[in-house]
């Protein structure tokens, strides 16, 4: 696969979606080598911005050939100012971004059940990676689930391409009053399902992650981690993964993720560093002290 | 390429411009270097710049042991700048010269190491390691580091404490290799400072490491780190930087400078060369523009030419001259 690519892309559309907006940007360099899982990160405010780091963002949806190239669409929420300029793009403005980064979901051999979780605007990547499952001639089953109704992501698409769909909200403003891992144990069961694919909040992750493992099932997770870079240089997006030799690394969920199977993060860990990681402190760390870089 | 060809009033063409600099007797293709910490050991940036066009990679510091680094959040985002709470996260200096320091030189890129211990005798080992290493240009100190046998006080923040690490790195490398001693802005007096650690051996001084800030989650009422304290970096502190520089210049003008502290721009680099810098790493600025090194050459060529400016080199300290006499100006920085 190739690598990521910086491109100064051209807005075609920003649409609201209930409490979110979906950016379109026209980036043919980038379009054509994005998978399901990969995210973009990207810069917000113009060159001269005083906001320095780049939003990170997974991809709803890359379109190889459009009307005018390749596009790249993300959803995103307003969370501070430089969420609020991305949202404030009219078609024709640009926006520099970086992409395809970030490792993708694995996706079976087999034509074996799936179940794919989305927690608010983390259920951005699961239309695209359910048409690629259904391409493979697995079954799935959607579970989406938000704090209120218009926090639900992708509810129309889900129910185009699932074979089944079950929607939960905090409040009860939509489907089941509850959360996404209230309905999962069953729909794992009565689907045989083998594969789970998760996308959202991380307490929503690690609950999806332990009950597919206890259902026998491999769970493939998408971690939202804060991130300052994307492309693996600044070392802040960290969590606790278990390798295969058995040894516990703070990788970067930029490069090494943000996809990760289920039962090798640490979710109970994640934001501390185990003490029996690899390079932990003996003893506590002193104070921070300037230049620790 | 028309506009790098395109002669400016003044009769240049940017593409003409020389950017090689000489720093502490390295010649180096560009002035421009990716600043510690801010480009890890070379690879990921190489797929938005080829890195043999930078004048080097300065690796992010390494330490002799593996290290997991600080808990999350490790960063925050200020006005023109961020904290960073890293906690030196690194792979230990066997792996990284097998892995990282081959890959850099396989690339055919310069390469300078960033060195970190918690004692002076951490520093000195990390320096023997090196000695047997191949390909390597120089050595930066990072004496930002908490000084484990002295209740955690700062190398960097005490004039002998800063000297006795630079003797040892120094006494401990080849004679051929340059060490260069990254100075802390967080001092009272850091002509001091800088003076001590030439005194010492330091063949030149990289300057500015960050400033220590910090930030509070107002809503959480917290602080946002996890380690509480940051290193403030990013445009916001290249008037510190700045500073630095010139007073460093000022006071010892022989001394090679590598600078840095919010560069993002070629403006930017000329800024700090006309302070006293010979070179210039950036850091910052490739997170949020990693392609910035390629940016950052174009400008600062069109910016030489348009001045008439045939050789960067030329203009190290050219600020610190009298614009009639072009003579060294006299009198102190108030």
């Amino acid at each position: 696969m190739s690598g990521p690519v910086q491109a100064d892309a051209e807005v075609v559309a920003v649409r609201r979606a209930g409490a979110y907006h979906r950016l379109v940007l026209l980036a043919p360099a980038i379009a054509g080598s994005v998978r399901p899982g990969h995210f973009v990160a990207l810069a917000v405010g113009g060159p001269a911005s005083s906001m320095l780091l780049r939003r990170a963002f997974s991809v709803h949806r890359a379109e190889e050939r459009g009307r005018s190239g390749g596009t790249v669409e993300v959803v995103l929420a307003v969370h501070g100012p430089g969420t609020a300029w991305l949202a404030e793009r009219r078609p024709g403005d640009r926006v520099d971004v970086i992409g395809p980064l970030g490792k993708p979901f694995a996706l079976p051999r087999e034509p074996v059940a799936c179940v794919l979780v989305g927690g608010g605007y983390g259920a951005a990547p699961l239309a695209s990676l359910a048409e690629g499952l259904r391409a493979r001639g697995c079954a799935v089953h959607t579970v989406l689930g938000a704090a209120t109704a218009d926090r639900l992501f992708g509810v129309l698409e889900a129910k185009r391409i699932s074979d089944s769909l079950e929607v939960t909200t905090d409040d009860g403003s939509a489907g089941r009053n509850g959360i996404v891992s209230d309905v999962l144990p069953d729909l794992l069961t009565r689907t045989r399902s083998e594969v789970v694919y998760a996308c959202g909040p991380m307490g929503m992750l690690a609950e999806v992650a332990r009950i597919a493992a206890a259902h026998g099932a491999h769970s493939q997770c998408a971690v939202e981690e804060t991130m300052a870079c994307g492309i693996g240089v600044c070392m802040t997006c960290v969590l606790p993964v278990v390798g295969t030799d058995g040894v516990t690394r703070m990788v970067r969920a930029c490069v090494d993720g943000p996809v990760f199977r289920g039962d090798a993060v640490r979710w109970a860990d994640v934001g501390t560093v185990p003490t029996d990681a690899l390079g932990a402190p003996v003893g506590p760390l002193a104070p921070v002290t300037g230049g620790l870089r | 390429m028309t506009a790098a060809r395109t002669a400016t009033p003044a009769g240049l063409v940017p593409a003409d411009v020389d950017l090689t600099t000489t720093l502490a007797g390295v010649g180096l293709v560009s002035p421009i270097l990716t600043a510690s910490g801010c480009a890890a050991a070379g690879r990921e940036i190489d797929q938005f710049v080829d890195v043999r066009t930078l004048g080097a990679v300065v690796t992010k510091s390494i330490m002799l042991e593996p290290r997991s680094g600080r808990a999350t959040p490790r960063m925050a985002e200020t006005p023109s700048g961020m904290l960073n709470s890293i906690g030196l996260q690194g792979p230990g200096i066997e792996h990284f010269l097998k892995h990282d320091v081959s890959w850099l030189r396989r690339r055919g890129a310069r390469v300078v190491v960033s060195i970190a211990g918690g004692s002076v005798e951490e520093y000195a080992r990390l320096a023997q390691r090196l000695r047997g290493a191949e390909g390597i240009a120089a050595i930066e100190v990072n004496i930002s580091c908490p000084n484990v046998e002295d209740r955690g006080q700062v190398f960097a923040c005490n004039r002998s404490a800063a000297a006795a690490v630079v003797h040892a790195v120094r006494r401990a490398t080849a004679p051929g290799i340059p060490v260069l001693a990254k100075l802390s802005p967080d001092v009272t007096d850091l002509v001091d400072i800088a003076d001590g650690c030439v005194g010492a051996g330091a063949d030149g001084l990289a300057m500015i490491n960050t400033l220590l800030g910090m930030v509070i989650d107002t809503e959480r009422m917290r602080p946002v780190l996890a380690g509480i304290t940051g290193g403030l970096s990013g445009p916001a502190i290249r008037p510190v930087a700045v500073r630095c520089i010139w007073q460093v210049h000022r006071a010892m003008p022989e001394v090679p400078i590598l600078g840095m502290g919010g560069v993002r721009t070629g403006a930017d680099v000329l800024e700090m060369v006309l302070a006293g810098a010979s070179a210039v790493s950036i850091g910052t600025v490739l997170f949020n523009d990693p392609s910035a090194p390629t940016r950052i050459a174009a400008e600062l060529r069109t910016a030489l030419a348009a001045r008439g400016v045939a050789r960067l080199a030329d203009l190290v300290g050219y600020a610190h001259r009298d614009p009639d006499d072009r003579a060294v100006v006299v009198e102190e920085l108030a």
